[in-house]
């Protein structure tokens, strides 16, 4: 359905412009002249999705695929930006006021003003949908791109003397993390000509049989390449759960603290501490 | 006679799922008084049982339950899923025994980490597994 009341709003665009950043003006909705330039496209791209025959019967045709582009392309920035939903909402319903209010300035005729309102509300509601979820999508970049990070610092490989290096583990060993862990802890083996790896599992809050059978697989990896690796922060609550588990960790050098596998690590090297006279 | 005096229902779709109930599951155990020895076995019992239940029955739910017998209280945990079933429960239950590439000691593991401790199984129907640990047991 083409309406040409709807596209009367072509006579009006700047003023469209303006009354839509008033109103997100006043409702706290934007962050000022930023995002002026991407809103006075929108409009363009809005208008000239209309006058390329686009309407309710046609949300998919190609007259509004720029539209749909921009307008998700804005959504994205703005939830990158940290905008909260509300305000995102508010940014297409504040367009949707903004057309009505030119609308019901040129329609005069209450029937032509409503079927005008609801072509308008029709292909308004689409765009907020989208607008929506291309916001949703945004946020999932930032925390998918988040939780990289966070595997990524949370297994540091750290050196703590010639020949020896420690890897503390925080929080749960699922299957990628343990591929992480390994990798790193192999790779620093080979960088730092390593030959024995402390794995601290102190922040480890449980273990149960996935989570040893990960660690037995890293042990013995680290044995390969020659090296010899100890599991220290094995705290009593731990090691009774070990034991009723029925996991065989007999093979594996274990110690309740880091500074123990330290010292036997020491050993293992023939060095020791002596205190200075 | 064992009654229930708090309930809630976690859904299992993916691994991320697990870590958030293993939670649940801790405050349960904080809430009925339980040991850290005796936290720290029901939720790795939970742990192994949450695993089998992403793994062989594709996701599913976990009822977490605070419970009294009178005497004792304690945390029932039941894991439902709509998976294949066990074939052989008794070889399931069996250290060392694995359809999988894992250790074997998943389910009578968990069985030495809680007090009490039932499985039922009907091929093509799913599997439910009920665990209770009492704060002292």
């Amino acid at each position: 359905m083409q309406n040409n009341v709807l596209t009367g709003l072509n006579d009006h665009e700047s003023k469209l412009n303006s009354i839509w950043m008033q109103l997100l003006l006043e409702r706290g909705a934007t962050d000022g002249a930023t995002e002026e330039e991407e809103s006075k496209e929108f409009t363009a791209l809005f208008l000239e999705a209309l006058n390329q025959g686009g309407n309710s019967d046609n949300l998919n045709s190609h007259a509004f695929e720029k539209l749909y582009d921009l307008l998700s392309g804005i959504s994205i920035s703005r939830a990158k930006r940290g905008f909260s939903p509300r305000e995102t909402a508010q940014y297409m319903i504040s367009f949707r006021d903004a057309a009505s209010q030119i609308l019901s300035e040129i329609a005069k005729d209450p029937a032509v003003l409503f079927a005008a309102n609801l072509e308008l509300n029709a292909v308004l509601d689409n765009l907020i949908i989208m607008n929506f979820e291309s916001y949703v999508r945004g946020r999932e970049d930032v925390i998918s791109r988040q939780t990289d990070e966070i595997s990524e610092i949370s297994t540091p490989v750290i050196r703590v003397w010639d020949g020896v290096v420690a890897l503390p583990i925080i929080g749960t060993l699922d299957s990628s993390r343990t591929q992480i862990v390994m990798e790193n802890l192999l790779q620093q083996i080979v960088d730092t000509e390593s030959s024995i790896a402390i794995l601290d599992i102190s922040g480890v809050p449980a273990v149960d049989s996935l989570v040893a059978q990960h660690l037995i697989k890293t042990v013995s990896a680290t044995r390969l390449m020659g090296a010899e690796c100890i599991i220290s922060g094995i705290r009593p609550e731990i090691a009774q759960t070990v034991v009723h588990l029925g996991i065989d960790l007999t093979g594996i050098i274990t110690k309740a603290t880091l500074a123990s596998a330290l010292q036997t690590a020491f050993e293992m090297l023939q060095l020791s501490v002596v205190k200075r006279k | 006679m064992i009654t229930t005096t708090n309930k809630e229902e976690i859904a299992i779709i993916k691994e991320q799922d697990v870590v958030p109930m293993r939670n649940r599951v801790r405050d349960y155990g904080v809430k009925v008084g339980m040991s850290i020895l005796n936290q720290t076995k029901l939720i790795t019992a939970a742990s192994e049982l949450v695993r089998n239940l992403l793994k062989y029955g594709g996701g599913g739910r976990v009822i977490v339950e605070e419970v009294t017998n009178g005497r004792d209280k304690g945390v029932r945990l039941t894991f439902i899923d709509n998976g294949p079933g066990i074939v052989n429960i008794e070889l399931a239950m069996k250290d060392g025994y694995s359809t999988g590439k894992s250790l074997g000691l998943g389910l009578p593991g968990t069985k030495r980490l809680v007090n009490e401790f039932d499985i039922k199984t009907e091929m093509g129907v799913g599997t439910t597994v009920t665990i209770i640990k009492w704060k002292n047991g």
